[in-house]
């Protein structure tokens, strides 16, 4: 019976390795039918030049994943090998080797430093190192994004390119950014906690009430995707969706000429609805 | 123990058999091993609460919007069956603090904790023993606060069990603010003060109490794990006490210790401000990181019992698991920050808590490989208890592995607040340390009732078990690697989404098998405590000093003075004939002498 056994703790490498594999490679077996796995289980598509972030992810799901098949195909080498009904042998009695829980001490610190230091790198092109000007001055943001209950209000700088002045640009739950340029969001909450995720962008920063925050990307697709909530913020949490719009440099401002117009209008029109 | 008090106690007892003498053996019993028992009874009635509501999660994540069958009328008549998303963020909320509270952290220190520390160390009782008592009557306050917050506005607290302020701080800023928030916050006090009284027992205890011969060094690793146990719950719990009491203030007398200024929430303006949401994280997780610890250190422990037991084999490196022990204890004070890798922490304190994050891999992966060593070059014997804990290596494994990927401060700006993270803790957490608490259970069964447990039936719950739980919680990486958010009523409201509405009815469909499986767990154990076949005092053939005992033990636990020679784990010493050597008998030079 113990072979059995340990054929089923086989499984668990096998079935986890088969999982990846078939999610990376769109190989769901089970397509059609009840559960039909359709294409794309891996990450969202990738939309910005900043491709660090996924390549760290493979580089430790590789390392891991030669862990995973080790520690399984040990753990299964050993329970068949050593099943009490078929091992005739004596047990090793044994309390230990100092020497393997050397190396097995040194060999995984090793690997675990090399991941720390390998990413700083990344960590800080993400969180700390904010885009410049040519002449070197920190990159003003594009707009700002405030979070509130349950929608995300966009503002722009208008015409003189400073926010809150009376030439701003509101909008909602609709963001729009130009394509091939270094972009900067200043974000910030009104209410609760909210967190500002763009999956495509492989963005996402908590939104936290006092305090202002700047999030940067460099788009290279055209396109629209999600903008998500990712911090539980109330009973709508799950509604709070904008979209976010990555347009080429012309379309960007035509855009952004027609919203304004817009918006002048329907001040015009609807005086009691400012702001 | 003389056997005398231990005989003129049972007749006592066959004496009066009155009311008052029922309360004091079987109600407000100061004996440790009642009282492990009361905590083992409540603790899996919690266990099928939490476990219905997760239940609850994985029908909105598999049909969302859809009436639930049988049970959604009742619940959520004004909805049609539905579950509203009010109660989706309810659901998620309380499992978690429930499974946490109420399941995981009482059946490890309070049921395994209590019935096992002073058997395995010799001991007669607790230090405390009416300290003890109370430890699981503090539990009740926490049962009713948590139960009773069903009953309030909103049907239960509804801000995460994290409960980041605002949104947990204000008593406007959600439907079930109000009297569920407070009772929320009044429960997870009660808990820590009963875990309090545990872990001042448990230390004084491992540190007085020890029988004749019992060493540092020769303490159980259960024991031990219970120890280190302890201490963090002693050092840490004071720090969310003290937050929780912070945020009552805020909501009931208008303190803003976690309130900046000027917050507008449901279109009314906050009066109190000068504070700081991140405040409250930095408390929260400096308790709750050790936590994490405090949940599967207990684990680990009773897990290397049953693999050193049925592998009949020494633990591999008994010194290098007791250092892994008090080293994952103490890095686990110093890491909570991993947690507010993308909260607006400062950056630069990201990459110090990072690197201390890394670094505590290494104590798990020295377990994991010395768990390996252990079973190497034995005679495994195939028990229920022995598959679980098999299963506990197994599945520690992966959740260990994906840490790595939550402690790359890059990688976890991705996979944040995903089922990445879900995926991970519920692999450490349920596959690791609920399966090890089940084979706990079967293991020191005929220790607590004097019968054994049916092991057909506990293969078959073992082998449904491990394999739904893997389809449930495996897949969920692959999710979250998707991007898909936890705690969202509608993810797939998201296009970026929609497309894994499939993958997770796949999960649902094995969540409800697994816990339906557990009735076959539920059928064996009530069975058994009545009708099971009547064990022995060592039916494992195992070392330790509790199987010396009798089955169950007695009032003062052991009819001699247990008297100890030598470590827990001597299984197959070229100095027996048996292949075990319990750490009671003497050496065989003194056993000569003696004939």
């Amino acid at each position: 019976m113990g072979r059995v056994w340990s054929i089923l703790f086989l499984t668990v490498p096998i079935f986890g390795v088969w999982t990846f594999v078939s999610a990376m490679n769109d190989w769901w077996p089970m397509n059609g039918g009840a559960f039909a796995f359709s294409s794309g289980h891996w990450f969202p598509s990738l939309d910005v030049s900043d491709h660090v972030k996924d390549h760290l992810f493979y580089v430790i799901l590789y390392l891991t994943g030669v862990v995973f098949i080790g520690t399984g195909a040990v753990l299964f080498w050993i329970l068949w090998r050593y099943d009490g009904a078929t091992n005739a042998d004596p047990v090793v009695f044994s309390h230990g080797s100092h020497a393997l829980e050397v190396i097995w001490s040194i060999l995984p610190a090793v690997v675990l430093l090399f991941i720390a230091i390998y990413q700083m790198d990344a960590w800080a092109g993400a969180r700390m190192r904010r885009p410049t000007m040519a002449d070197g001055a920190i990159k003003p943001p594009l707009c700002r994004v405030t979070g509130r209950q349950f929608e995300w209000r966009i503002q722009y700088p208008g015409e003189d390119g400073r926010l809150d002045t009376p030439d701003d640009l509101h909008i909602l739950n609709d963001l729009h950014v130009p394509v091939d340029e270094e972009i900067v969001i200043e974000i910030e909450s009104l209410d609760v906690l909210h967190s500002f995720f763009l999956p495509n962008m492989r963005v996402k920063q908590d939104v936290v009430p006092g305090m202002r925050q700047y999030v940067w990307f460099h788009p290279v697709k055209e396109g629209v995707s999600d903008i998500v909530c990712a911090e539980l913020c109330g009973w709508g949490h799950y509604k709070m969706r904008g979209r976010i719009t990555v347009d080429n440099a012309a379309e960007f401002d035509r855009w952004y000429s027609a919203a304004y117009a817009d918006q002048e209008t329907s001040q015009f029109s609807l005086p009691e609805e400012e702001d | 123990m003389s056997t005398t008090t231990i005989d003129s106690h049972t007749q006592a007892a066959a004496d009066e058999m009155t009311v008052g003498h029922f309360l004091s053996t079987y109600v407000f019993s100061k004996d440790h091993k009642v009282i492990g028992i009361q905590f083992l009874f409540s603790t899996l009635i919690w266990f099928v609460v939490g476990g219905m509501l997760a239940l609850g999660i994985r029908w909105q994540l598999a049909w969302p919007w859809s009436d639930m069958p049988i049970i959604g009328g009742m619940l959520f008549p004004e909805q049609g069956g539905q579950i509203a998303p009010e109660f989706y963020t309810v659901l998620v909320t309380m499992h978690a603090t429930v499974m946490i509270f109420l399941v995981i952290i009482p059946i490890l220190a309070g049921a395994f904790g209590n019935f096992l520390i002073p058997l395995m160390i010799g001991a007669d009782d607790m230090a405390f023993p009416t300290l003890n008592m109370l430890s699981y009557w503090f539990m009740w306050p926490a049962f009713f606060f948590f139960g009773g917050a069903f009953f309030c506005d909103g049907h239960g607290a509804a801000a995460g069990w994290t409960s980041y302020p605002p949104l947990s701080d204000m008593t406007t800023s959600a439907p079930s603010s109000g009297a569920a928030q407070t009772l929320w916050l009044l429960g997870v006090t009660t808990v820590g003060i009963s875990s309090m009284l545990g872990s001042v027992n448990y230390m004084t205890t491992i540190i007085q109490m020890r029988a004749p011969g019992m060493t540092m060094f020769r303490l159980p690793l259960t024991i031990w794990a219970m120890f280190i146990t302890a201490l963090l719950q002693a050092f840490a719990l004071p720090v969310l006490t003290a937050a929780g009491f912070m945020m009552l203030a805020d909501r009931l007398i208008g303190t803003g210790f976690f309130l900046p200024e000027g917050l507008v929430v449901n279109n009314s303006p906050m009066a109190a401000g000068g504070g700081q949401p991140l405040l409250w994280q930095h408390l929260f997780w400096f308790y709750s990181h050790p936590a994490v610890y405090i949940m599967i250190l207990p684990a680990m422990g009773m897990v290397s019992d049953i693999l050193a037991c049925f592998s009949r084999k020494p633990i591999f490196g008994y010194k290098p698991m007791v250092y892994s022990i008090c080293g994952i204890a103490g890095l686990g004070f110093i890491v909570w920050g991993h947690h507010m890798f993308v909260s607006g922490m400062n950056p630069g304190l990201g990459m110090t808590f990072m690197v201390a994050t890394m670094m505590i891999a290494l104590p798990s992966a020295v377990k994991t490989f010395n768990w390996l060593g252990t079973v190497y070059g034995g005679k495994v014997q195939f028990t229920t208890p022995m598959l679980f804990a098999l299963s506990f290596v197994s599945m520690f494994v992966i959740g260990g592995l994906s840490g790595i990927f939550m402690a790359a401060t890059p990688v976890d700006i991705v996979i944040h607040d995903t089922y990445f993270i879900v995926a991970h803790f519920h692999y450490v957490l349920f596959a690791g340390t609920a399966m090890a608490v089940f084979g706990s259970i079967y293991f020191w069964f005929p220790k607590m009732f004097g019968r054994m447990m049916n092991e057909t039936a506990g293969k078959i719950h073992f082998a449904l078990t491990f394999i739904f739980l893997n389809g449930t919680f495996f897949t969920m990486h692959i999710l979250g690697v998707g991007g898909f958010p936890r705690r969202l009523a509608d993810p797939y409201h998201y296009p970026t989404f929609s497309h894994l509405l499939t993958m997770n009815q796949f999960m649902t469909v094995c969540a409800i098998c697994m816990v339906a499986v557990q009735i076959i767990f539920a059928v064996n154990f009530f069975y058994s405590i009545f009708w099971g076949p009547k064990a022995g005092r060592n039916p494992w053939r195992a070392n330790g000093l509790e199987w010396q005992a009798p089955s169950p033990p007695g009032h003062g636990n052991f009819d001699f003075q247990p008297i100890v020679y030598r470590g827990p784990y001597e299984y197959g010493s070229p100095e027996t004939e048996e292949d075990f050597y319990p750490q009671t008998m003497p050496p065989k030079q003194d056993r000569d002498n003696l004939a």
